[in-house]
């Protein structure tokens, strides 16, 4: 089931299509990634789907109802890339005060932060003033403002920027958790390892298109450019190696790159290397990394852009 | 509705915590008090030491001098003008009137030395004793019976009644009170109105902006803001009146000496007694509910109006805060010019320019206020005081709607520089 459905979504700004066209389907309980370089277009989509623009043409459903940014708003739980919050407000009522703009009464709000603060293990500073916190820890108070009031959607805009690896992996494991509870999350990243880590589900856009989207095994499957990666005990001569089913794209110590030639299949690259007799330890396909498929791509747009 | 609230809420609360909040509360009223008293308590004192030493070379004033309370004067006749000149001041005294040889006709030459200043009141009391001697000698001279001339004297004083066509009627009481509450109303315009503009222009530049529009709608955050702080000021005037009326209670045991000595000082005067007396008989011929209940509302009518504007302004701030500066000047341009008008208009508060900038909602706020005190409906008819509080009204709804519109799309708006300009298409984009 899908909670939030986008269709033909349009944002025009006087100057530049800021959002052209865009539809996507993100299922319940999914971690969907967007992807995209800087100006794609990424913050106008999440500003439309937090409601905080209106788009100029489109439908936005969730939970299969349009999207009412006035009665819905506590249904979305949005962290902005750039963090924001009340520099000499106390910690805990920064929170309390957030919570209850979110619709949530006093006494849940606070029991709530009570149950963050200590897993987070913030109790002794919830009445400091955010400006003596350090940017870690106001990061966690951003996150834990962000879903405090159990958000159906969240969205997260790079919500690991300026992380140490220990409050990283905190909050991932809070993402994860998150997700398993049946929060849906859309995760906007520039950092590709981490979306091929927390992802499921991912989308690419640029210049305001959608350019791809689908399951992060699927898009990389869809990539995939015939390389193989294959274990020698030892190094054959080069006479050895030389058949039409593949192509040497690189020699490493003990392993080679090869590219499989059309008309060809795994099974005869292996059974040329038993053949000539060469001790096979290891074979592997090499799948494109998203980061590979999301250079490639980009570029490809750029230059149709510029050939257009 | 509930979510304006908590905004109001914290505005008002984040504000008044503060310990800046306090002082300035209660600051304002001590330098108000400090501005009064410290003046009068100096007068008092100045006075009760006031020795001159009088030096009368014709001979006819000596002894005819009348010491009023806080003024002696001490004729002396065995020291030469030149040496007491250079040593009053060792002898105990604060001057020395020299008086020449002099012809009743054209008596002239009289001089006071002193290295301070002669006070008013000083000079007073030194011309009038002279004169009524000199009228004295000449009434001698020319036969005139004083004691018939006293009997002739007319002594009569002018009750001030309420009257519909007392036209320039610019009496001190209300010339007061029309600079004291059109000032105020300035300082207040401009000190909330920046208030508020330091506040949004801190929501943008820190990135709350951007957390807040996602849970509440940008024109509540504005005008969560707006009554926030409004009702910072309007707490702010409660404890000023507060504070005033127990002022006003405890002044007498204080202020007793010295307000018997300036009444007592005033006797000696005619024209001050009459002064004094006016005064206080406007005071008390205010109305005083009306003009309270002027000022709340030109306060908050003026501050809606300007302040929602202030915060268009601070919406389309950027990191830089030096851009802002230039952006303000079309809003304080209009509170200073209006500041020019009003002193005009507690001058002549029934002149064109008076009457038409106490109408339109740039200047109401400060030439109204200006003008009430001069009398309702006496001096503002009651068409112009209502047409200039629906004008007000019409104005702020206006401006909060055209703020509203700059607003929430400059909040969110960062990196590049954006023009008054730009600013003013938004108005009428779409939404």
């Amino acid at each position: 089931m899908n909670l939030l459905e986008v269709q033909h979504l349009k944002k025009y700004y006087a100057s530049h299509k800021a959002v052209d066209d865009i539809s996507f389907n993100i299922a319940q309980g999914s971690i969907f990634g967007l992807l995209g370089p800087n100006g794609a277009g990424k913050t106008t989509l999440l500003r439309m789907i937090t409601g905080i623009f209106y788009p100029d043409s489109g439908n936005i459903l969730l939970n299969g109802k349009h999207f009412d940014p006035m009665n819905d708003l506590q249904a979305i739980g949005y962290m902005p890339e750039e963090r924001g919050l009340y520099k000499k407000m106390p910690v805990a009522e920064q929170i309390l005060y957030l919570a209850q703009l979110k619709g949530l009464d006093k006494k849940t709000a606070n029991t709530r932060i009570r149950h963050w603060f200590e897993k987070f293990e913030m109790n002794t500073w919830a009445n400091k003033k955010v400006d003596e916190l350090s940017k870690g820890m106001q990061q966690k108070v951003q996150f834990i403002s962000t879903i405090i009031h159990e958000p159906k959607l969240l969205i997260l805009d790079e919500p690991f920027s300026g992380l140490d690896p220990i409050n990283s992996n905190l909050i991932k494991q809070e993402i994860f958790n998150l997700s398993n509870n049946g929060t849906t999350i859309i995760f906007s990243t520039h950092r590709m390892e981490q979306v091929e880590e927390i992802c499921d589900h991912i989308m690419l856009v640029n210049k305001g298109h959608k350019i791809l989207d689908g399951s992060v095994k699927q898009i990389r499957q869809d990539f995939k450019q015939g390389l193989f990666r294959i274990g020698v005990g030892v190094m054959p001569n080069a006479a050895q190696m030389a058949t039409w089913h593949f192509t040497i794209v690189s020699i490493d110590d003990h392993s080679y790159t090869l590219k499989l030639n059309p008309d060809s299949t795994t099974n005869d690259i292996l059974l040329h290397f038993i053949r000539q007799e060469i001790p096979v330890t290891y074979f592997e396909e090499i799948l494109p990394s998203i980061n590979e498929v999301f250079i490639s791509q980009v570029q490809l747009t750029e230059n149709l852009a510029a050939t257009a | 509705m509930n979510k304006i609230y908590l905004i109001i809420q914290r505005e008002f609360l984040s504000r008044v915590r503060k310990r800046s909040f306090l002082i300035v509360t209660l600051l304002v009223p001590l330098a108000f008090a400090a501005m009064i008293i410290i003046p009068a308590v100096l007068a008092g004192n100045s006075n009760s030491s006031t020795k001159v030493a009088v030096i009368d070379k014709s001979g006819m004033f000596t002894g005819q001098f009348h010491d009023s309370r806080g003024t002696y004067f001490k004729f002396i006749t065995d020291q030469q003008p030149d040496s007491l000149k250079r040593h009053y001041a060792d002898q105990g005294y604060s001057g020395v009137l020299l008086i020449p040889e002099i012809d009743l006709e054209r008596p002239s030459g009289f001089e006071y030395y002193s290295d301070a200043q002669a006070s008013i009141a000083l000079e007073h009391t030194i011309t009038n004793n002279l004169n009524s001697v000199i009228e004295r000698k000449r009434m001698e001279v020319n036969g005139i019976d004083k004691a018939k001339v006293d009997a002739i004297r007319a002594d009569v004083t002018v009750e001030f009644k309420d009257s519909k066509d007392e036209k320039k009627g610019s009496s001190a009481a209300s010339f007061v009170l029309g600079y004291a509450s059109g000032f105020t109303m300035y300082f207040m315009l401009l000190l909330f109105g920046t208030s508020v503009m330091r506040g949004v222009m801190e929501e943008k530049v820190n990135r709350i902006a951007e957390v807040m529009i996602s849970s509440v709608r940008p024109f509540q955050l504005m005008m969560g803001k707006i009554i926030g702080i409004a009702a910072v000021g309007l707490l702010q005037f409660l404890i000023w009146g507060i504070l005033l009326i127990l002022l006003s209670m405890a002044l007498p045991v204080f202020m007793s000496p010295e307000a018997l000595q300036s009444a007592n000082q005033a006797g000696s005067n005619p024209e001050m007694a009459e002064a004094v007396q006016k005064f206080s008989f406007m005071l008390g011929k205010i109305n005083w509910a009306l003009f309270i209940g002027c000022f709340l509302f030109y306060f908050l009518g003026g501050y809606l109006f300007y302040s929602s504007l202030y915060a268009a302004v601070g919406s389309l701030a950027n990191e830089d805060a030096s851009d802002i500066q230039q952006m303000t000047l079309p809003l304080t341009a209009p509170i200073i010019i209006s500041s020019i008008i009003l002193v005009k208009a507690v001058a002549d508060p029934t002149s064109p320019l008076a009457v038409w900038a106490s109408i339109i909602p740039f200047s109401s706020p400060l030439v109204m206020m200006a003008r009430i005190p001069a009398g309702v409906p006496g001096t503002v008819p009651y068409w112009q005081l209502l047409l200039s509080m629906v004008v007000l009204i019409g104005g702020f709804i206006a401006s909060t709607w055209i703020a509203g519109r700059i607003y929430r799309t400059g909040i969110l708006m960062y990196g590049k520089k954006i023009t008054l300009k730009e600013a003013t298409r938004w108005i009428f984009s779409k939404s």
